[in-house]
């Protein structure tokens, strides 16, 4: 396919993400009804710079995971662009993706299942090595040892199975799987919730190393603020589906814009008995993505919602150098 | 090839001088635990299985009477067939009337089987109350020892007396039946003269209480038309319903959202005001903890390490384990490059040796650390930690405690 | 090179001391299979299961053998054993004085076959002379084996074509999963039946030959059982996270089916093999009776119970119950071994299964 590859421009950005869509249709068969979707993914766009960290901030259900599985390809996209490394990874055609898919990996949520059950460690980290050949025959047992040790396993454990191991040392081996085929972009889908707070650090100061080492660029998916504070470089926040603010780490955390952002912010608990938080307590419930609100989709929960919030959807407009804002609060011209 | 060829070579001397890593236990090994944990389990379920006790075997007077639960030297084991997990493993701690006491502590460090083995509800035949003893004392200042406590007598405790807040409010609801009629079903059991039009009332008082807007809608809901925080709010509404003494909350916010979690904390805090009831937060969050809790206690694989007022913990904390678990926690006000991390893993306890659990784990473990396990050390009247380094009141740096060696 | 070998000795000296700090395990665990193994050996059922099944296979393995090597002989050996036989036969008959008389008819006959149970003989000699118990073994070997094969292939079919439907889906699905419902809603006996006679009828084709058509004719039935299981399961292991990841390195179609989704459907595989396995062997048993499977003079038990049919005199099932009543019990002994060792085994490969 001829249009699969863009030009790309600006040579700073290895992923460049354009309105990107992806709706379910929610029934199959509708007779007489208009067909209706679940706006997973509304119209976002974002792009990264190569070796930094982009942090995708939201909670359940606001399209965080979906937009990470998309840009990879795991779900078809339904409209919109996503440029990786000059190609237009929504447009090409599924054999030379798979070509690709060495390029970009992910970490998955969940240790526990995201490792096949029936295949020992090495098997699990090496499959793939060898079915694209990243590294020739002779030297490929040695190369899996040496992953294994960058991520702080063990070389004994390469014929160990899964269950045998505990979720943080799951999750070195999943990170392990990804790094072994030597990618330049890496999605981490909450690849800390499933873990306890003493091996969250472990997993984290890993990533960190493996950054430093081998230049990687991460789109770091979570709900856990502080972590996200602590990792990226670039923050979006994502309400039901769209991208409400963005910026850098330091716009964001020190001049939160978007009413959401400030809630989320002031949610965080503070690990100090004496610091009471100003907190602003959102009320009710995130709105089903099957029928999202008129207008601005926060407006149900958001303190300072007015008429033209049910009216008009505000757009994603730039206030500061990069920091981007969807709020009518500020002016839309 | 070099690095796993050495391992063999390795292997194969360790095997020579016969050092033992296998993992996997023998059929022998394995047969000598099933013999030994049957006959241990056997007597436990006689003792349980004893009908008409008699009330004076398990009346008992509490230690201070402010205190609603009181924890002392509980062991709860559980016989499992790779051998004994010892879950809980000599916990003392008091839980006072009105206030709030977090427990904090990673998976399996037997923070969930020490309230579970308040509710009695530790799952038999493996799981068994060993030693020690749990004093709860009722409205009426009358004193019970559970761990003695015949089990249609506590039927008449748990949920009426102590009620429980579970992690996961998606399985705690029954699917089938709609919101009201679970909700009614609780007050229905606990009150003895209540007749349905009463739990009702009762019920959708509740549903007020806890700050659901629409209780009339919610009272004829199923519990999959709820989303998570709503759900989480009628399991507190039921939790309320018989206006508990004490509130088990076991990880409430754990499975929410950072809104939600804020909404929820929130009203913990405003309902226990309202019943003057005392709250059990169990969880592995430490701003949750230093937001609600009045006293916390750490737990490390089975044992209490730590324990304190929130103050003394967050601001003077002793134990090293407890030291690098705030260490830990990113934030953006870490400037260091590399995150503090406790090295290895969460242990499991089984077979712990007889040195400091955390010892291994530890930066600054001493000789003694792998010799004996250390005694609790008392700071003020509330902090207390149990590490050798603390033993002369203080952390000390690890040249002068050999010294005095 | 060299700050390679540094680094790996570093490595593994720090594994030493992490080992012998009882650091990274300090207690054992069972291995998985020995904990399905201990779950299977709680159920009495699924040890008497056990038990029958090892003796119908000792039975029909070794049991020849044995006897090859006491007596000297094999399936085909005949008897005769002189036995005189008496005989009465009666008549009513009305007398010429219009009364009525019976008419009674001593009579000795030497007959060869039928013999009793004997030292010699334990279960007697049948209607052709051959010695029933030899041939009980033997006819046990065959529908072992027939059953082993039929089930070995239809594994293989239902695991390939399950695969194909679970894993692309469409039209693959649509397409393989018709024809399982074409096979599936078909009366299964009468078609064998049908068939069968159809084979048998057919000169061109030797008897020894048809076992193998009837092979091939029970694997055609059979085989939509295990390709429903296969897609079922494998749309269910296809959700899990462990496949997305496989689809983001990046891993082949065929690789991602049988080397990340068919291992897993192995211990469903199993329980519905060891559960099909007495579906066959009673198939097989019921085509023996009706002459259509094993041809004679090999035995089989279906055949061996077919001598008793009554549509062919009710001397055998009235007076000779050495003769049916063992291959009876033998079927009823190895089709109820199998589905205790299936059931055992389903509730030891998962537990929640249980009460």
């Amino acid at each position: 396919m001829e249009n699969a590859y863009v030009n790309n421009n600006n040579n700073d950005d290895i992923l460049i993400v354009r309105n990107l869509k992806k709706y379910y249709p929610l029934s199959k068969i509708s007779i007489g009804k208009k067909r209706s979707y679940v706006k997973a993914v509304d119209d976002v766009s974002f792009s990264i710079k190569r070796g930094t960290t982009m942090g995708l901030v939201g909670e359940s259900g606001c399209g965080k995971t979906t937009v990470g599985r998309t840009i990879l390809r795991l779900h078809d996209v339904t409209d919109g662009q996503v440029i990786f490394d000059g190609m237009d990874l929504a447009k090409i055609p599924p054999r030379k993706l798979r070509r690709l898919r060495p390029q970009m990996q992910m970490i998955f949520q969940d240790p526990y299942s995201s490792l096949s059950p029936r295949l020992p460690i090495g098997e699990i980290i090496g499959e793939a090595v060898k079915e694209h050949k990243i590294v020739p025959r002779s030297e490929y047992r040695s190369y899996i040892l040496k992953v294994m040790h960058d991520c702080g396993l063990q070389p004994h454990y390469y014929y160990r199975y899964p269950h045998e191991f505990s979720g943080g040392q799951r999750q070195r081996i999943s990170i392990a799987r990804a790094v072994a085929l030597k990618p330049k972009f890496i999605i981490c889908d909450e690849p800390l919730s499933a873990l306890d707070v003493s091996i969250q650090a472990q997993i984290i100061n890993l990533m960190k190393d493996l950054q430093e080492q081998y230049g990687y660029t991460y789109l770091f998916i979570s709900h856990d603020l502080s972590v996200v504070e602590y990792l990226s470089d670039t923050i979006g926040v994502m309400y039901l589906g769209s991208m409400v603010e963005m910026g850098e780490k330091k716009q964001i955390f020190d001049n939160p814009m978007h009413p959401y952002t400030k809630a989320l912010l002031s949610a965080i608990p503070v690990s100090d008995p004496d610091v009471k938080m100003n907190r602003i307590i959102l009320k009710g419930d995130i709105p089903s993505p099957v029928n999202p609100p008129s207008g601005c989709k926060f407006r149900t929960r958001c303190p300072y919602a007015t008429k033209v919030c049910a009216e008009v959807a505000p757009k994603l407009k730039e206030y500061e150098s990069g920091h981007k804002v969807a709020c009518h609060l500020y002016s839309q011209d | 090839m070099g690095l796993l060829d050495k391992w063999r070579q390795i292997k194969q001397a360790e095997a020579e001088q016969g050092i033992d890593h296998t993992m996997y236990l023998t059929l022998k090994e394995e047969r000598r635990i099933s013999r030994e944990n049957n006959r241990i389990i056997r007597q436990f379920e006689r003792e349980k299985n004893r009908k008409n006790v008699p009330e004076e075997e398990y009346l008992t007077k509490m230690r201070d009477p402010n205190n609603v639960v009181e924890f002392e030297n509980l062991h709860t084991y559980f016989f499992t067939d790779v051998g004994t997990v010892k879950s809980v493993n000599g916990v003392t701690f008091d839980i006072p009337q009105g206030k709030v006491v977090g427990v904090v502590g990673e998976s399996g460090c037997g923070k969930s089987v020490t309230s579970l083995s308040l509710m009695q509800l530790v799952q038999a035949p493996q799981g068994q109350i060993v030693s020690g003893s749990i004093r709860y004392q009722d409205r009426n200042g009358k004193c019970y020892e559970i761990t003695k406590m015949p089990r249609d007598k506590m039927l008449k405790v748990r949920g009426k007396e102590i009620a429980m807040i579970f992690q996961e409010p998606m399985t705690s609801l029954n699917p089938v039946f709609k919101i009201g009629e679970q909700m009614d079903e609780v007050v229905l059991l606990h009150e003895e003269d209540a007749t349905p039009k009463m739990a009702r009332e009762r019920s959708l008082e509740m549903l007020n209480l806890v700050g659901i807007a629409d209780p009339q809608k919610v009272y004829n809901n199923y519990p999959h038309e709820l989303s998570g925080g709503m759900r989480q709010r009628v399991m507190i509404a039921m939790a309320l319903s018989c206006t508990p003494r004490l509130i088990i909350a076991d990880e409430p916010t754990t499975a929410l959202d950072v809104t939600i979690q804020a909404q929820i904390l929130e009203l913990l805090r405003d309902v226990k005001n309202k019943i003057n009831g005392s709250i059990m937060l169990i969880t592995h969050d430490l701003g949750v903890i230093a937001e609600m809790a009045d006293y916390v206690v750490v737990m490390y694989a089975g044992r209490i390490i730590e324990k304190g007022t929130v103050r003394e913990i967050f601001h003077n904390p002793k134990h090293p384990y407890t030291i690098g678990l705030m260490r830990s926690k990113p934030s953006g006000k870490t400037k260091d490059n590399r995150l503090y991390s406790i090295k290895g893993q969460v242990p499991n306890p089984i077979n712990m040796p007889n040195h400091c659990y955390f010892f291994n784990r530890c930066d600054r473990a001493i000789e003694i650390c792998a010799e004996e396990y250390p005694e609790m050390v008392q700071f003020t009247d509330t902090h207390s930690a149990a590490c050798h380094l603390c033993r002369n009141g203080g952390l000390m740096d690890t040249n002068s405690t050999k010294e005095q060696r | 090179m060299i700050e390679k070998e540094k680094a790996a000795e570093q490595t593994i000296s720090n594994i030493n001391q992490e080992a012998r700090d009882g650091y990274e395990q300090h207690f054992k665990v069972i291995s998985p299979g020995r904990m399905v193994a201990k779950r299977f050996f709680k159920s009495k059922l699924s040890i008497a299961g056990l038990y029958m099944i090892i003796f119908v296979f000792l039975f029909s393995f070794v049991g020849p053998l044995i006897v090859d090597v006491t007596w000297g002989y094999e399936e085909l050996e005949v008897f005769k054993i002189e036995r005189i036989d008496d005989m009465v036969s009666t008549a009513d008959f009305k007398g010429p004085d219009g009364k009525i008389y019976t008419y009674y008819d001593k009579s000795q006959t030497l007959v060869y076959f039928k013999a009793p149970p004997s030292a010699e003989h334990w279960l007697g000699t049948d209607t052709s002379g051959f010695d029933i118990l030899t041939r009980l073994m033997y006819g046990g070997r065959i529908s072992l084996t027939i059953s082993f094969i039929v089930i070995f292939l239809e594994t293989i079919i239902g695991v390939i074509l399950g695969g194909l439907a679970g894993y692309f889906g469409k039209w693959v699905d649509q397409l393989i999963m018709r024809i399982v419902d074409i096979l599936a809603c078909l009366p299964g006996l009468p078609i064998l039946l049908v068939l069968s006679a159809t084979i048998k009828s057919i000169d061109t084709i030797p008897a020894e030959h048809r076992i193998y058509y009837m092979m091939a004719f029970l694997t055609l039935m059979g085989w939509t059982g295990v390709t429903r299981i296969v897609r079922g399961q494998i749309l269910m292991l296809r959700e899990q996270e462990y496949m997305l990841a496989a689809e983001t390195t990046g891993i082949s179609p065929m690789h991602k089916i049988f080397r990340h989704l068919v291992p897993n459907t192995m211990p469903q595989l199993i329980v519905s093999a060891t559960l099909g396995l007495g579906g066959v062997i009673l198939y097989e048993s019921t085509l023996s009776y009706l002459g259509l499977g094993v041809p004679f003079p090999r035995a089989a038990w279906g055949s061996m119970i077919a001598l008793a049919d009554p549509s062919k005199g009710q001397e055998i099932l009235a007076y000779y119950p050495n003769m049916w009543v063992p291959a009876g019990i033998l079927i009823v002994v190895t089709v109820l071994g199998f589905s205790f060792i299936g059931d055992g085994l389903r509730d030891a490969f998962d537990p929640r299964m249980k009460r």
